[in-house]
This record gives C-alpha cells, structure tokens and sequence, in this order.
C-alpha cells in the first residue's frame, strides 16, 4: 500500500514480458490479416497495435517506477467509489443482455478481437494497482483469471456457430454440422488429435507448476481465523448467497436443487430440436434458463465473491485495500417488523408467558403471516396462474408434474435475484424469520 | 528403418501387439478392435463430431487431467502422512527438499483445471443440446461426476493442513451444521427427539459426520483423506467407465440426429 514505488519494481518484469505477449500476438494477427485475409488497413491497425504494446512493455521495462503504464488514480478511485454489489450485480447483468441481444455483432472476429485486447489492456493496466494486482496473482486465484478468459472464448465460439446455424434453419436450411456427414477412421484423424491434445495440456500444465508456486500459508491453527474465510474458489458463488439467505438455503438447499435441476433439465426440457448443434433461436428458453443460471448466478458470484469481498465479506471495489476496518451499516429489517411495527404501527405478536405449544405456534403462525402468504403465493399460486397465462403452451406438453417441477425449479432459482432486489431497495432481511426454529428465509 | 522393422516383426513386440503398424486401411481398422486402450473408441467417426471448434476435446481433456491426477496423487501418498504432526511438515518438505519439488504444483493446478475443463465440458453439452434424448442418462451421470469432482478437490484442499487449507474446508463445511432437520443448527432440528432428548446435537448432526468431530481436526483430516484418495477415485473411475461405454451406446459423440 505504502511502498508502490517498491510494488512496481517487482510487478514490471511481468507486465514487460505481458506487454510483449500482446504485441507478438497482435503483430502475427496483423500479418495473417494482411497474408492471407487481404486486409490491408484491418492489418495496418492491428499492426499499429502492437507497436503500442512494444512502447508499453518498455515503458514497463524501463526501470523506474513512475513509467509502468497504469490507469490514472482519479479513475482508479472513481471506479472504486462508484462500484458495489447493486452496480456489480445490475452491470453484469446488463452487460450479459447486450451480449445476447447483439449477439450477431459480437460475434464477429474482427469486434471479439477488439473485445479480447481492450480486456488484455485493462487486466494489464490494472495490474499496475498494488491492490489489485494482490487479489488477481493470489496463487489459488490465477484459475479464475483463466477461467474468465476461457468462458469468454469458448462462449463466443459456441454464439458464432449458433448465429450461422439459426441464419440457415431460418432460411429452411440444414445447420452447418449437418453438412458435412462424412466418416473419418479414428486412426489416424481422432487418435492423433487425443495425442496432441495431452501433450499441450500436459506442456500448459508443466508450465503453470514451474512459474506459479502452490500457495502454503502459516500451519494450520484453530484459534487464528483469517479474515476474510473463503471457501475454495467454485464454491465462493455459494457463499456469496449466505449475504442474501441462511445457511440452510444458500449452503444447503440451494445446492441440492442446482444439482438435482441439472439432473432433471433432460426431463424437463421436451424441445426436439437443437439436438447435436449449436442453436439459440431453436431453444431460446432453455438457453436463456441455463445462461442465466450459470453466467449470471454461478459465474460471476464467484467473481465476485473471490475478488471483491473482503474482510468481513464486505465489498472492495477492484482497486481498493481490503482493509480489516472497513465498516458497512447493517440496517436491515425483517418482514414482520415492518408489517406489523412501521406499517399497522402495533408490537410484534407475541405469546403471554407459559401459553400452551398450540397458542404459542399459531403466534408464531400470526406475527409471520405477511411473509408466509407472500411465500404461499410465490410458490403454490404463482405456477397455476403462470400455467394458464405465460407457460400455456408448456403446461399443455409437458404434463402437471412435469410442469410443477419445471416452474418450482425455476422460481427457486428466481429466488436469489428477487431476494438481491428485495434487500437492495427496502433494507429487507428475512421474509419470514422464525428463530423459534431456526427457521429464516 | 531396418532395426524398426525388425523389433516389429520379433516374437517379443508381435507377443504384445496383437495387430500389425495401422499404416494401411486394414489394420488402422483392425487396430481399433483388438487394442484394449483403443477399443474404447469406434472404427470410424464423423468428422464433424470431432471437428475443433464443435467439441472443444473438454471431455478428453477432463479424463486425461484425472489420469494426471491419478499419477501425481499416487506420488504425493510416497510422501505425505495425513497426522497433525506430520502433514504439514510434509508438505513442507515436499517444496523444500524432495526432488521433482513441483509434484503438489502439478497436482493441485491440475485438479483446479480439472473442475474448470468439467464446466466447459459440460457448457458445450448444454449449447449443443447432446443431453437430449437418447443421452439423457449420460447427463445425469455427468452431473454425478461434476458433484464427485468438486468433492474430490474440497478433500484433496485440506490435506496441506495450513491456515487456508482448514478454513476453507471450516467455512464449507459450516454449511452442513444447517441442513434442515439433520444439522444441529438447521431448521426443524428440534423434531427428531426421542423422549424429549435431543438426538441432532453438535456431535451427531451432519456437520459432525462429514468432519468425524465437532470442529475441522485429526479425524477430518484422515477422513478426508480416504475420502480423497480412495473412496471418490473410486466411484469416479466407475461412472467414468459407464459414462464413456454410454456415449458408445448412446450414438457415439455427439452430433446432429
């Protein structure tokens, strides 16, 4: 924190030969553009690119500090103040959408890899920030990085073909993997392919054990806890939901239903089409579902669960010290207090003293009646009535319990997000709080 | 060329092999059939199917990282005692002094690219809709494995026994202490009495039969173990096995209908 003329010192080496990586990747691409794509002026910017980041990597190199390319302060704090969990969670969200709805834009090579080097930039020019740069090169933390990447890819990889494939089926014809239904000997054409593929994973694998060092901390002690505690990283999605829900839901429950969904999604999903091709206009409910589900919820909880909670789980924006005495006001409100206190202006029903089980459940039952009628609605009303209006058509192929776990799935997923809304603009806790039995949602 | 041909016409190599070098048609056929590494897969395949950009290899490559694995974690039981006195130690050493000093680095990135290559391999199933019909079950099995991989990693994160290694696996496992009815935290523990003695307590909940004890100690940490390295790659190697002969069964890889 106080020493980032120190921090620059060791960081610009790496970000040198970073810089260098983006030049060398770029300077090939403007070639290939050039070679073999007749793109004369997409090559020549391409080109230009890369000499930006050759200037970048020695004005990393150059040996003194005050010459790391970085993002100005001013930003860095801008940035900071302006982000939380609200703007996190509504600007990825946002950003998911303008992907899709766009989707047949970014798809295209020459926008993806603008995309890819704006992305490489900021991670490079954000790494110049002693803060971020600690969270991001965290040993166990480098997998997400790469994960981040990766999904990016391999998520565009799978648009650009749906986008072909649903042009063609819109214009009667076959998708593209129809096309070509010739058969190939697994020796040589998929043996080899195995092979190469183990010797790169094998290669990558070596590389990143050689460079990057498993993290080990002090030994083990019971009485020191760490603050933050995070669980490893593909479960910080989960423990991000402990924010919004008890344990029993977000720890227990919740996991239980994403497993049993994925084993039921087979079941549940009677769509024919989009079998053994990649189409999102043939399927478009189940991809948004399944999107929404893993981008949204699994993805980028994790996010920003590793990356931006710190002590005390309390948000950090991404350039900011995780300091330990950070303070977050913790005012929110359980349903029944603001239904029968701020709203009937009355006390909290409550049992006279040595009352029998009966009297005292049906208090219970009384004082969280507003949260229990709104639940019942949610999850016994809402189905039917979703039945003979928007899932009409579902209801009709699919069958009653087919349909009832459909939508309960479904809604106990949309739980998360409603709960996140609900806490975000009226300070809402616990819909129905019974710490008679532990019992809070 | 001429010393090649001999050791492949020997008693020795013939012994071994039991077809000759897949140079031609014939024996590139032959050599899928009567070679018991090879034989998992067909004869031939569509060369869409296996086409880059349609099948990632996500699969493949899951399925070789747990051999990677299977490799490393045999290696690392040579030296790693799982006891309070010793593990860390170990460990310890395992950086310090033992020769090839990036065997837990091979291991423990190779387990985190295990469970990301899982998701791709499964993301790309989801996007191509292979989990229809007729793979239905193939993907209920997959998302076994999926649940199997992510336990295989919370145990092996233990065993360093340092301060990230028990705190990650005591904020993870704090979850089981509110399971409905079975935590001693949960809801609804209060219904299993007998005789007005509770029987969801601290030390017999869920919580106390995942760890072996009431907080994250010895008995977790040979649990754990086990459960790391024999009980999971067992169920693992099992479902891997009736995974791969169901996408045999199945229509072979995944393609348009």
């Amino acid at each position: 924190m106080h020493s980032n003329g120190l921090f620059l010192k060791d960081v610009a080496g790496f970000l040198g030969s970073y810089y260098t990586a983006l030049a060398v990747m770029n300077g090939v691409a403007g070639y290939l553009l050039w070679k073999r794509s007749k793109e004369p002026t997409q090559a020549l910017v391409w080109t230009v690119f890369a000499g930006v980041m050759m200037i970048l990597a020695s004005l990393a190199l150059s040996g003194s500090p005050g010459l790391v390319p970085a993002l100005p302060a001013w930003l860095r704090g801008l940035v900071n103040q302006l982000s939380g969990p609200v703007l996190y969670t509504l600007g990825t969200t946002a950003l998911l959408t303008v992907l899709f709805v766009f989707r047949r834009f970014f798809v295209k090579p020459m926008v993806a890899w603008t995309i890819l080097n704006a992305m490489l930039l900021l991670m490079g020019l954000s790494m110049a920030d002693e803060n971020f740069a600690s969270i991001v090169m965290k040993p166990d933390n480098v997998p997400i990085v790469g994960l981040v990447f990766l999904l990016a890819f391999f998520t565009w990889v799978a648009t650009k073909q749906a986008v072909v494939n649903d042009d063609r089926i819109a214009q009667g014809l076959p998708p593209m993997e129809k096309l070509d239904d010739e058969k190939v000997l697994v020796w040589p054409d998929l043996v080899y392919t195995e092979l190469i593929c183990m010797i790169a994973v094998s290669a990558f694998l070596l590389a990143w054990a050689i460079f990057l060092p498993a993290p080990l901390e002090e030994p083990a002690s019971s009485v020191k806890t760490p603050n933050p505690s995070k669980a490893p990283w593909y479960f910080l999605g989960l423990q991000e939901m402990l924010v919004y829900f008890d344990p029993w839901y977000a720890g227990v429950v919740l996991p239980s239903l994403v497993i049993f969904g994925l084993m039921a999604m087979p079941y549940l999903d009677f769509n024919k089409k989009g079998n053994g091709y990649y189409s999102i206009a043939e399927r478009k409910f189940s991809y948004l579902t399944f999107q929404f589900g893993f981008l949204e919820l699994w993805i980028t909880l994790i996010i920003l669960g590793t990356f931006l909670r710190g002590p005390n789980w309390n948000f950090f924006g991404p350039f900011e010290y995780w300091s330990p005495y950070k303070v977050e006001v913790l005012n929110n409100v359980d349903l029944p207090q603001m239904f029968w206190v701020n709203l009937l202006d009355r006390p909290l029903p409550r049992a006279p003293q040595g009352a029998s089980t009966l009297t005292q459940v049906g208090t219970i039952l009384l004082r969280e009646a507003p949260g229990l009628v709104l639940l019942g609605a949610y999850l016994l009303i809402l189905p039917p009535l979703l039945a003979v209006t928007v899932f009409r058509g579902f209801f009709a192929r699919m069958g009653f319990i087919r349909y009832m776990i459909m939508a309960n799935l479904m809604l106990l997923m949309l739980s998360l997000p409603l709960k996140m809304v609900l806490r975000w603009t009226m300070n809402l806790k616990y819909l129905v709080s019974i710490p008679e039995f532990s019992l809070n949602f | 060329m001429a010393i090649g041909e001999t050791i492949r016409n020997s008693q020795i190599w013939k012994s071994i092999f039991r077809h000759p070098m897949p140079l031609d048609r014939r024996n590139r056929i032959v050599v899928m059939l009567t070679n018991f590494f090879l034989h998992l897969h067909p004869v031939s395949i569509k060369k869409q199917g296996i086409a880059l950009s349609f099948t990632w290899c996500m699969g493949g490559v899951t399925f070789f990282l747990f051999l990677v694995e299977t490799v490393t974690g045999v290696l690392l039981m040579f030296y790693y005692r799982p006891t309070l006195e010793w593990a860390y130690n170990d460990i310890l050493a395992l950086r310090d002094v033992t020769s090839l000093g990036i065997l837990r680095e091979l291991h423990r990135w190779g387990a985190h690219a295990m469970v990301i290559t899982t998701w791709l391999h499964m993301y790309r199933v989801f996007l191509t809709g292979s989990y229809k019909p007729p793979r239905e079950f193939n993907w209920v099995i997959g998302v076994i494995l999926l649940l199997l991989t992510l336990l295989l990693s919370f145990t092996g994160y233990l065993l360093p026994w340092d301060q990230l290694a028990i705190w990650a696996i005591t904020v993870g496992s704090n979850m089981a202490r509110a399971t409905p009815i079975l935590g001693y935290e949960g809801p609804g523990q209060q219904l299993l009495t007998v005789g007005g003695i509770d029987m969801i307590t601290d030390g017999s909940d869920a919580r106390f039969g995942l760890l072996g004890a009431r907080f994250v100690g010895e008995e977790t940490l040979n649990r754990f173990y086990v459960l790391h390295c024999i009980a999971i790659p067992l169920a693992v190697a099992l479902l891997l096995a009736i995974h791969f002969w169901r996408v045999r069964k199945d229509g072979g890889i995944s393609g348009p209908l």
